[in-house]
């Protein structure tokens, strides 16, 4: 086997301490990554001023005007171009609002603005999920215990097997249809999924609860539906009705597709690995950066592309520093990059195409019994500089660099 | 939950239209979109418009707003809270009313000294222009001529203290009242006196008014024990105290000793201590903070901030006095005491000041 993998033994499952780096590292070793970290989250948050803030000002202000450029556009949507036109405004801003503006502010990271206007406590998102009901199951459950199976149920949503440590059930031959309808109905299936339903099966959530949180979606569903399928239909007059009502469905649908993708390339492609309870249990500061750093993984890509995945396509940098504001992600990106290589530590990244193509491979195969732990990626090396020489002429002197 | 400004009061036509708008515009409000046009026409904060910055002494200004919504007024020797954005994050102060009840021109005033370290009053004086928007929060405090007015008044004020005191004088003066007033006012210099122009003129034009000036630059600071010596009859005055913490502690302390049957003193403290275990209100109890999973012992007199932070949770404050509104969470389940006035808050959906408020029993809060 030419692989890092160590020699499996046929009868047990893997060895899935063979290369492990939270089992390679000492723990001095994990304490200094530790400090290594958490000094670049400082010194970005004693940065922070005046032109983060204005940074996510213009962002909102550029999506109020484009939603309501787009719903005014769709006024006239029986005329197909003012459809077209409108339906992509719509979806565009629709998923700017959802993932960097709504994720990001419901994770605190603009809270430091002070500003009620910008705040996790106050913020409502355009999705069918209620803030409080994300805000518990996303920004606690999911970013605490990311990645350790059992306890993020993040891992596989409940409803599907995304990890080969996850015992296979019958139920899960029917997650290549699942996957589907997921993809198409996403913003339904998040508000359900923070309802927690395995909590809810085990009898671990009062039903108190379960009602409140019920009620929640149902009044936050009400309002987006009336929104989407009813009022603003009814203000493009009777001729319009359907047609704007198509388009808000067709942005809706792009919104839910777009951000599925975008989420499940964060932590289901091979390189990011899984840890057991017994891995995460009584971690120290460092081993929770580590866990973070192993478990998440980037995509790469333009920076409209970052923008519109509301820098989710900076998976590790969000997972180790889930309150600083995203826009800061790039730019930390490599020093974050330095303490992988001094440490021997990969930084999973990958191209948008074939880290979803993974993850769907993944989605097929796990409906199967079996199914094993995939590569994970090398420690990171940094690319070697090349230095970039500029065009030359030739004299009698000898070749110098061209002008301009 | 994060520190805002007043509400503001509109017109309940308005608001029904907003509401029917709120229909196409959730999860925003009417007012995000409005607010994108003027942020003067949101309706979800009360702002205001500096209109213009007055200097009163070397380190002391008069700044004057005019608020962009109808106004409730205030009472002399109230303040309110004012919110500025400084370098990206939104600061708030509380700070006296200096200007006149009603004023024709719906104008409002409060005079800010120069704090060192101080970032909101360096901003005022030094950066601020006409135009800049403010946040304005609701009109607060205690610090009030009592109804009917007393008939022998001493105001103690030192430095930025006289700020109250100042509106609470005018406000005699501009009732007409005959009431017998001694004013000592102690600063630095005499150059210093912030309305110190105003108050030296008072004491020849109004008969009744003796003002006392104690320059601590040269003279030091005033002690309790002088009061007998400066105001013999103190004993038999309503005492109107505003000024540094350790001043008013001390001045407190001595009224208490030898103050007789009648004193009444009057106090305006910025930076009482709350929620420490000192006040012997209520019963305690047990504090679980909702979104955080965590559980905090709290003991009698102990407020949900101070028992929380003990147990280790991150929580939000401003001033831990009751003024800012920073710390609010919103109450689940159970019964909770306010450490100042000892009055009981009941029922689920309240939203209280952590800071003031200790936990009547066992109590869920979210925030």
């Amino acid at each position: 086997m030419a692989t890092a993998e160590a020699p499996r033994p046929s009868s047990t499952m893997h060895d899935p301490n063979s290369d492990h780096p939270l089992h390679r590292l000492t723990p001095e070793q994990v304490a200094e990554i530790g400090e290594a970290f958490q000094k670049i989250g400082d010194e970005v948050r004693a940065d922070l001023g005046a032109h983060d803030a204005e940074y996510i000002r213009n962002l909102v202000t550029f999506h109020r005007r484009l939603a309501a450029l787009s719903r005014i556009v769709l006024m006239a949507s029986r005329y197909p171009p003012a459809w077209l036109l409108g339906t992509t405004g719509l979806s565009v801003a629709k998923i700017l609002e959802n993932m960097e503006i709504g994720h990001n502010i419901l994770h605190g990271q603009w809270d430091w603005m002070n500003d009620p206007n910008i705040h996790s406590s106050t913020w409502d998102w355009d999705t069918a999920s209620t803030s409080a009901s994300w805000k518990h199951s996303h920004n606690y459950l999911h970013h605490t215990f990311t990645n350790v199976v059992g306890k993020d149920k993040d891992v596989g949503y409940e409803i599907m097997r995304v990890d080969p440590k996850q015992d296979w059930e019958p139920r899960f031959l029917a997650q290549p249809l699942i996957n589907v309808i997921l993809m198409l109905t996403f913003e339904w299936g998040v508000a359900l999924h923070d309802l927690d339903l395995e909590a809810i099966k085990k009898g671990e959530k009062p039903l108190s609860e379960v009602r409140e949180d019920l009620k929640g979606i149902a009044e936050k569903g009400r309002r987006q539906i009336v929104k989407d399928y009813i009022a603003f239909p009814a203000l493009s007059g009777r001729k319009g009705f359907k047609r704007t009502l198509q388009a808000n469905l067709t942005a809706n649908l792009v919104r839910n597709v777009w951000s599925n993708a975008i989420i499940f390339c964060g932590h289901f492609p091979d390189q990011a690995y899984t840890f057991t309870e017994e891995e995460a249990a009584d971690e120290s500061q460092g081993a929770w950066y580590v866990r973070q750093l192993l478990g998440a993984a980037n995509i790469e890509g333009s920076d409209t592309f970052h923008l519109m995945s509301g820098n989710l396509s900076f998976q590790v940098e969000h997972h180790l520093y889930p309150d600083m504001p995203s826009s800061r992600y790039q730019e930390i990106a490599p020093r974050v990059k330095a303490v992988c290589e001094q440490y021997g530590l990969p930084y999973n990244t990958g191209p948008f195409g074939k880290q979803w193509l993974m993850v769907q491979r993944t989605i097929l195969r796990l409906a199967f019994p079996g199914g094993k732990v995939r590569k994970k990626a090398p420690a990171y090396v940094a690319p070697p500089k090349v230095e970039k020489r500029g065009p030359e002429v030739h004299t009698p002197q000898g070749p110098i660099p061209a002008f301009p | 939950m994060v520190e805002k400004a007043a509400t503001p009061k509109i017109p309940m036509l308005r608001k029904r239209a907003l509401q029917i708008a709120g229909a196409i515009t959730t999860p925003l409000l009417p007012d995000d979109y409005l607010g994108l046009l003027d942020p003067r026409w949101s309706t979800k904060e009360a702002t205001g418009t500096i209109v213009r910055v007055k200097k009163e002494t070397d380190e002391a200004s008069t700044v004057v707003i005019k608020p962009s919504h109808d106004w409730d007024g205030h009472r002399p020797g109230q303040y309110l809270r004012i919110g500025a954005e400084i370098d990206g994050v939104r600061h708030w102060r509380a700070y006296s009313i200096t200007s006149d009840p009603g004023h024709p021109d719906g104008l409002l005033s409060i005079t800010i000294k120069r704090v060192d370290e101080g970032r909101m009053s360096r901003w005022f004086l030094d950066q601020v222009k006409p135009g800049q928007l403010v946040f304005l929060g609701a009109v607060e405090g205690t610090f009030r001529l009592p109804d009917p007015l007393p008939g022998k008044i001493l105001s103690i004020s030192a430095g930025s203290g006289i700020t109250p005191v100042m509106s609470l004088q005018r406000e005699l003066i501009m009732q007409g009242a005959d009431a017998d007033i001694v004013h000592i006012h102690s600063c630095r210099t005499p150059e210093l006196f912030i309305f110190g122009e105003m108050f030296r003129e008072l004491q020849g034009s109004r008969p009744g008014y003796t003002l006392i000036e104690r320059n601590t630059g040269t003279d030091g600071r005033i002690a309790a024990a002088d009061l007998d010596e400066m105001v013999p009859d103190w004993r038999e005055r309503h005492t109107f105290l505003s000024g540094p913490r350790e001043m008013i502690d001390a001045f407190e302390e001595y009224y208490l000793e030898h103050g007789g049957e009648d004193t009444v003193l009057h106090v305006e403290r910025f930076q009482p201590v709350i929620g420490d275990g000192s006040a012997d209100v209520g019963s305690g109890g047990t504090v679980s903070f909702l979104v955080q999973d965590k559980e905090a012992p709290c003991e009698v007199g102990v407020s949900i901030l101070a028992g929380g932070e003990e147990a280790g949770a991150l929580l939000p404050f401003g001033c831990r006095m009751g003024i800012c509104h920073t710390c609010v969470g919103r109450l689940r389940a159970g019964n909770v005491r306010d450490l100042r006035t000892g009055e009981l808050t009941a029922g689920e959906g309240q939203t209280i000041r952590i800071c003031v408020n200790a936990p009547e029993g066992a109590i869920e809060i979210e925030l």
